[in-house]
């Protein structure tokens, strides 16, 4: 069997969702309930019968080493192969950019003994079976596969985006980054698929030209000098780019079908497990449309929401339209709407705190209102 | 192997036929309880909690789902280099094999398990009951009063006394009488089945024990009676909080639903004292815009579209609009078609309760009505008669 081994990315940019990326990078960030972003990258990979994945980090990255320990909840404690951390090598390494931070850790690279490398950000939420792209990528004889979702044109998820353009035989002949005006609506998701010996090749080359950018220096420029082809993912496509985005998907969870797709499809979502009791409903509890993680202990009215590990709602409490993060507390007669509490906030008696849907009010991490 | 002050045993091999249905497969300690626990889950989190990390597990009925469930420990952080949790099934020896006889023999044929670690004590525990006990708490008062056995005891109602095995003790708490299951209770403490005996005393006896044709093996109709009448010194340690043993159908739902119970001691969610568990990987429940729960339990992966009340519900569990789940549990992967009726009823693993179905008690107010249990992987559909008289559907 050709075996792949995953590289996942995190030099990712945060600029545009700071507000809850201040203490952690983009891929701790907390969504559905009791997942972190990274979660599903790294469930995917293992899913797709990848067992050893390296982890490039940028900065800000204890809240994420917290998460991820030893690996064991991905199944990837092992002995041989696993998860391997591999932080910058210098701390000034971070903003020279992605690529040197791959140079860095070329050794890996090279001792490892998969014939593929799959390249993957964590800012992108899907179940998806890398299986099938491989499959296509041996088919097409590629030298790289790029993967892509086709998303609905005026769609304000473009933003930030990556789009393709792709001629009939699924080569890619276009490729822009962060355009102002999108021409296509097949969008990258950030996951390339390519031989370990040539991703290699491709990183030497591109260093050697003084290159400083991942995505520009190997791929962009080198466009039409390899066959680089697009595989289609069809399913649910989460883009966290934004705050809007962020909050837009993570509530985009309470449709049964996404729910069931991002959490069933091509194999089940891991992630740190907290040992929290069933949540508790009170005699009070009028909770409707809403996700709620184990652990909470609820007697007031929730409705439209998402509610992390171990949130209190207390009596007489009303939350609408928004997300509560772990260990938050809602005291009696408080009023929260289109509202993002950050890990930890405790809004006391009587608040009122109404955000806008296109721009929910978040609240920082352990703030007491 | 280093030497370890105390070594924990648990008895995890009866079959628990009290339970009926609910143990046809699968051994009692290893029944699933309180939304996302099987009972041993309890037991085991103590061990954990208490600085317990050399635990035997003697098994013996079933014992598959239980082994399985246990594995090398890892949910309990009891997957140790040194110590840790061992599952321990009887075996053949020299001069061949046996069943466990009863709770004394079970532990005669592991003394070389204790001899393992040089253990000074030995803490004896059940598999099968609920609660939240610090037994490092309890050795140190075995130390303190310099016992030869010490046994944790219980407040129980009065008129439940005749229940258990009652202690009557002196003022500084030493055991001079044993009543088993006594007509005329002379008090209500009644014994845990948790016991602390010292290793060089408790050998001495079950040696004994072993060669004695007329003793049925128990620790408590046998090994302690014994104890007292040689005048060994025998404390009693006052355990004050929750517990209960879930012996029975109507214990095990009556301990669900205690959990319900605001007022309940026993605080699944205290961070110092957590119980922990082999954790399903499920996403968060959801609950419907057409769903109504009230004083429930809810546990993660489950979907909830009708009418929840009084219930404990596990993950994977899906109660579908228009359904009604009243003082009842449903266990892992249960599934409620839309229009069902569940009152007062135990629906185990993997069930089918179909479209429209009425299963359990049809008067909800009459607390006396007995309690349906619907096994596991059964399916439940119309024309079938689902009520208590019919009980142990499936």
């Amino acid at each position: 069997m050709n075996s792949v081994m995953g590289l996942i990315n995190l030099s990712e940019d945060e600029s545009f969702i700071t507000e809850v990326t201040q203490g952690r990078p983009l891929a701790a960030l907390p969504f559905g309930g009791r997942y972190r972003l990274i979660d599903f990258t790294l469930s995917n990979m293992v899913n797709s019968d990848i067992a050893n994945v390296g982890i490039l980090l940028h900065d800000k990255f204890r809240a994420l080493m917290d998460h991820l320990r030893s690996g064991k909840e991905w199944d990837l404690a092992r002995k041989q192969d696993g998860l391997f951390i591999l932080p910058p090598v210098q701390a000034e390494q971070a903003v020279l950019g992605d690529l040197q931070n791959i140079y860095q850790n070329r050794d890996y690279l090279l001792r490892s003994r998969d014939q593929y490398v799959l390249v993957s950000g964590s800012s992108s939420i899907c179940n998806i079976d890398y299986r099938k792209a491989l499959a296509f990528h041996v088919q097409t004889g590629a030298d790289v596969t790029l993967i892509y979702n086709q998303m609905a044109v005026g769609d304000d998820d473009f933003i930030h985006c990556t789009t393709v353009a792709i001629d009939d035989s699924d080569r890619i002949v276009d490729m822009e980054v962060n355009a102002a005006k999108v021409k296509t609506n097949k969008v990258s998701m950030g996951m390339y698929l390519l031989d370990r010996e040539l991703l290699i090749d491709l990183v030497d080359q591109a260093v050697a030209r003084g290159e400083t950018d991942f995505v520009k220096g190997i791929f962009l420029r080198n466009l039409n000098k390899i066959k680089i082809c697009g595989f289609c993912h069809y399913g649910y496509l989460g883009r966290i780019h934004s705050i809007a985005s962020y909050y837009r998907h993570n509530m985009a969870l309470l449709r049964p079908e996404v729910w069931q797709e991002l959490f069933f499809e091509n194999g089940l979502i891991y992630t740190k497990v907290k040992d929290e009791a069933p949540t508790s409903y009170g005699v009070f509890s009028d909770v409707r449309g809403t996700l709620v993680a184990n652990g909470c202990l609820l007697d007031g009215t929730v409705s439209d929401s998402v509610l992390f590990r171990g949130v209190k709602i207390h009596h007489q409490a009303c939350v609408r339209d928004s997300l509560i993060m772990q260990n938050c507390e809602i005291s009696e007669g408080a009023v929260l709407e289109h509202v993002i509490c950050d890990k930890g906030v405790k809004i006391t008696k009587g608040k009122r705190l109404i955000g806008e849907k296109c721009y929910p009010l978040v609240i920082k991490k352990g703030t007491v209102i | 192997m280093k030497s370890k002050e105390c070594v924990a045993m648990i008895l995890a091999g009866g079959q628990g036929s009290r339970l009926g249905s609910l143990t046809k497969k699968i051994a009692k300690p290893a029944v699933p309880f309180g939304g996302k626990y099987r009972i041993i889950d309890f037991t085991l989190s103590n061990c954990h909690n208490s600085g317990m990390d050399m635990v035997g597990v003697l098994t013996q009925y079933q014992p598959l789902a239980l082994h399985n469930y246990i594995g090398i420990g890892s949910a309990w952080d009891l997957d140790r280099k040194n110590g840790g949790v061992y599952v321990l099934p009887p075996c053949l020896r020299e001069r061949g094999g046996e069943w466990y006889k009863g709770t004394a023999d079970a532990i005669y044929q592991n003394l070389n398990f204790i001899d393992l670690v040089q253990a000074e004590y030995v803490l004896v525990l059940s598999g099968d009951h609920i609660y939240k006990m610090n037994y490092g708490r309890m050795l140190d008062y075995h130390k303190k009063m310099r016992a030869d056995a010490t046994i944790a005891v219980i407040e129980v109602p009065w008129e439940e006394a005749p229940r258990f095995g009652i202690m009557n003790t002196t003022e500084d708490g030493r055991i001079n009488e044993f009543d088993e299951k006594p007509k005329h209770p002379k008090n209500n403490l009644a014994s845990m089945g948790v016991y602390i005996f010292n290793t060089s005393l408790l050998k001495k006896f079950l040696k004994a024990d072993a060669i004695d044709s007329k003793s049925s093996h128990d620790f408590g109709k046998n090994v302690i009676p014994k104890m007292l009448k040689e005048n060994c010194g025998l404390y009693a340690y006052q355990f004050f909080g929750y517990w209960k043993d879930v012996g029975t159908v109507d214990s095990f739902w009556e301990a669900n639903m205690d959990l319900l119970n605001h007022d309940c001691q026993l605080d699944l969610y205290d961070p110092a004292w957590r119980i922990y568990s082999v954790n399903a990987t499920r996403p968060p429940h959801y609950i419907a815009p057409t769903a109504k729960v009230k004083r429930a339990l809810i546990s993660e992966g489950s979907q909830i579209f009708g009418e929840v009340d009084h219930s404990v519900i596990f993950p994977g569990v899906i109660v579908g609009e228009g359904a009604q789940v009243v003082d009842s549990v449903l266990m892992p992967y249960a599934a409620i078609a839309p229009g069902a009726v569940i009152h007062k009823a135990i629906v185990c693993r993997k069930a089918v309760i179909k479209e429209g179905c009425f299963v359990g008690a049809e008067n909800l107010s009459d607390r006396a009505s007995e309690i349906t249990v619907i096994t596991e992987n059964s399916v439940v559909s119309k024309d079938q008669k689902n009520t208590a008289t019919s009980k142990q559907v499936g």
